[in-house]
């Protein structure tokens, strides 16, 4: 029987071993840098943040320390930085565990209470309320924001806590949060989840966080 | 109602039709509560809140599909392996079983809606994770289901003829099926649970819906204008090659902001950059295709076939809009110098809506009148008054929601993050801004126009049976 000659391009087995190749080894490369990352976006231990080890994702004991967001001229982009001790709730001696557990409290409350559904988080959710990336770092709850005033608060995380609990008291905008429920401790937690997000290093997102707010200082958050 | 079909798999793909026609009414009627919701905040509130109105919105978008695309599956395998579908008894008690939890779930969403910071609300209420919220024990109730499902595809297609196209499918949907367990665990690093919600997301709708959309495409073409089996069997391996090959990698665009390492700029960037190319090539496969069989058969004196029309019809909306939706809308922010712009704004509302609409909801439609024409008997279904509405009303309602609310994110991005920096404050501005108010008005506009398209689908389904119009 003489060969038929058949073009390698119309061939089905030619095209079928390839798909195999290819799916293989994008899906190789992909467990491969799964690790890596892996290894990269692990939370930090209390240790790390004793002896100034920065990590992309700190631990839960960040919330004892002052959070800036900061242009970095090495990598051209705004990066978190860890300051000196700073109060939350009035301590700045949360333990590991205490700390833990407040960040437990705030992730399970997020979700339990949907806030994906209207906000964003690292920019992923819904888009009808603001994004909660650097929800702690906003100017709006800083000292020259309407929310302590309008929650009569001492505390940027006095007032956080205030306005989870009751939203709907205290409206900035037409289009409010509504009462979710929010118990005292559970408002904790979520303003501790909200600490610790503003701390996680998001390669610069958002960008210029910012640059033109209420107070009218350019880059309001940058400086201790 | 008359049923002519002979396999009980075909049956059974009639009832996943079905649900799956009515979450898709579910899902625009939540869309136009939403819509309603970013004009005039107070309408419903505190009492169907947003959130509610959204979750409802985009679970019901998925279960609908993932219902159209188990139906489907159901639907060709008999034709294609030549054999009932082994395991179908148990096949149909995973349909009542999937269909009694989706509707528990469905009324914990609306009437339930949160629950307390606590494990007993990710296990009976919602997991609060976008797209997957599904509480807990749906999770492992719909693992269970899909596992029925697919072994009923394995023995089937092992005990039958293996063609190409459900040689793909076998892969594809144990792909699919594994994915989700990437979504099922809780962890409080916000992170990690990012990285893990994207392998289902991602993996999902830009790696595995995107082949299967392939194997469906190709049963069509066989189908609808009789194509050559070798040449469509040889165009699916191409494109799971290049949609594998760019859409697992292309998972890194997702990885540039959520605390991940910057590596994954570069590869997200080059990747996600090749994606839109195997959808340019299923574009060209469909009116290349189309264009050669008719060609042939008109040289050799035959009647040109077309043996459903509105499947077709909507099969080349797929091309067109998976092209539109996912290449060109879902290109022009992908790379992350725009996308630390445009990331979470309504640019990737826009995308979603242009995506999941092209690139799925068309080719699920088409797969519904594939089933209408088997169902009744019909040997040439052809185009109505109804199904012409209904392409048109809802092709040109999801292209004008898509280009309002690009109006209105390009609006939010210039003012909430290029100038103002992206603070609560800035993001407040950008929602008052003229030219968002106007796009979101736009939006619900055309949000109506899809609706009332969905009604003459509808009505067009159910009016079939009767129709003298068909050949049968």
């Amino acid at each position: 029987m003489s060969k038929k000659t058949v073009s390698v391009w119309t061939s089905i087995p030619f095209w079928r071993r390839s798909a195999g190749w290819v799916t293989g080894f994008a899906a190789m490369l992909l467990i491969w840098l799964t690790f890596d990352t892996m290894g990269q976006i692990a939370m930090g231990t209390d240790a790390d943040l004793k002896n100034g080890i920065t990590k992309r994702v700190p631990g839960p004991t960040v919330i004892n320390y002052k959070i800036t967001y900061e242009m970095s001229d090495k990598r051209g982009h705004e990066v978190p930085v860890i300051g000196e001790k700073e109060k939350f709730f009035g301590r700045d001696d949360w333990s590991e565990e205490e700390a833990r557990e407040l960040l437990h409290l705030g992730k399970l409350g997020s979700q339990a209470k949907n806030c994906m559904n209207c906000h964003t988080l690292l920019g992923n959710g819904a888009y009808y309320a603001p994004d909660l990336t650097k929800a702690w770092l906003d100017p709006a709850w800083g000292p020259n924001g309407p929310y302590l005033g309008m929650t009569n608060s001492k505390t940027k995380e006095e007032a956080m806590s205030k306005f989870l609990q009751f939203p709907s008291q205290y409206p900035t905008h037409e289009r409010m949060m509504p009462n979710l429920g929010i118990t005292e401790k559970e408002a904790m937690g979520l303003v501790a989840f909200l600490k610790h997000m503003s701390s996680i290093d998001t390669n610069g997102f958002p960008r210029n966080f910012g640059r033109m707010s209420t107070d009218g200082v350019t880059g309001a958050i940058h400086g201790k | 109602m008359a049923n002519n079909l002979k396999f009980e798999s075909q049956k059974l793909a009639i009832n996943y039709f079905f649900v799956a026609a009515v979450l898709f009414g579910a899902q625009l009627l939540m869309g136009l509560i939403a819509a309603t919701q970013f004009l005039y905040p107070s309408f419903l509130f505190e009492i169907f809140d947003f959130s509610v109105a959204r979750m409802v919105h985009i679970n019901a978008l998925v279960v609908w599909m993932l219902y159209a695309m188990i139906g489907s599956v159901y639907y060709l395998l008999p034709e294609e392996t030549g054999i009932e579908t082994v395991g179908i008894k148990l096949g149909k008690l995973a349909f009542y079983i999937l269909t009694a939890a989706v509707t528990v779930v469905v009324l914990v969403y609306i009437l339930v809606q949160v629950g307390p910071a606590s494990e007993s609300t990710i296990w009976l209420i919602n997991e609060g994770r976008e797209y997957i919220e599904a509480p807990r024990w749906a999770d492992i109730g719909i693992v269970v289901v899909v596992l029925v499902f697919v072994f009923n595809l394995f023995a089937t297609a092992l005990k039958g003829e293996q063609t190409g196209i459900v040689t793909v499918l076998m892969a594809d949907v144990l792909a699919l099926a594994g994915l989700y367990l990437a979504g099922m665990f809780f962890t409080d690093n916000i992170s990690m649970d990012q990285y893990w919600w994207w392998w289902v997301i991602h993996l999902w709708v830009e790696a595995t819906w995107e082949v299967f959309v392939g194997c469906l495409l190709s049963y069509g073409l066989i189908k609808i204008i009789g194509a050559r089996r070798e040449v469509v069997e040889m165009w699916l391996w191409i494109e799971v090659s290049m949609l594998f090959g760019s859409g697992i990698l292309g998972l890194g665009h997702h990885y540039f902001w959520i605390g991940t390492p910057e590596y994954w700029w570069e590869i997200g960037a080059l990747f996600s950059a090749l994606e839109p190319v195997p959808l340019v090539a299923m574009f060209v496969h469909v009116v290349y295709d189309w264009g050669k069989e008719t060609g042939l058969k008109e040289g050799q004196n035959e009647e040109k076939m077309m043996t459903n029309s509105p499947a077709f019809a909507w099969f080349v909306t797929n091309a067109f809009g998976n092209f539109l939706g996912a290449g060109v809308w879902g290109f022009f922010h992908t790379l992350p110098q725009v996308n630390i712009y445009t990331h979470g704004t309504q640019f990737t509302s826009a995308h979603g809506h242009l995506a999941f609409f092209g690139a799925y909801a068309t080719i699920l439609i088409g797969m519904f009148y594939m089933g209408l024409q088997g169902k009744n008997g019909i040997t040439k279904l052809r185009a109505t008054f109804d199904s012409k509405m209904a392409i048109s009303l809802i092709t040109i309602g999801v292209l004008g929601m898509t280009v309002s609310l690009t109006i209105a994110g390009y609006g939010q991005v210039l003012v909430e993050r290029a100038q103002m920096g992206a603070t609560w404050e800035a993001y407040f501005v950008s929602q008052d801004f003229v030219w968002f108010v106007q796009g979101m008005g736009w939006r619900l506009a055309t949000g109506v126009l899809t609706f009332i398209g969905f009604i003459f689908l509808i009505k067009d389904l159910l009016t079939t049976s009767k129709n003298p119009i068909h050949e049968r």
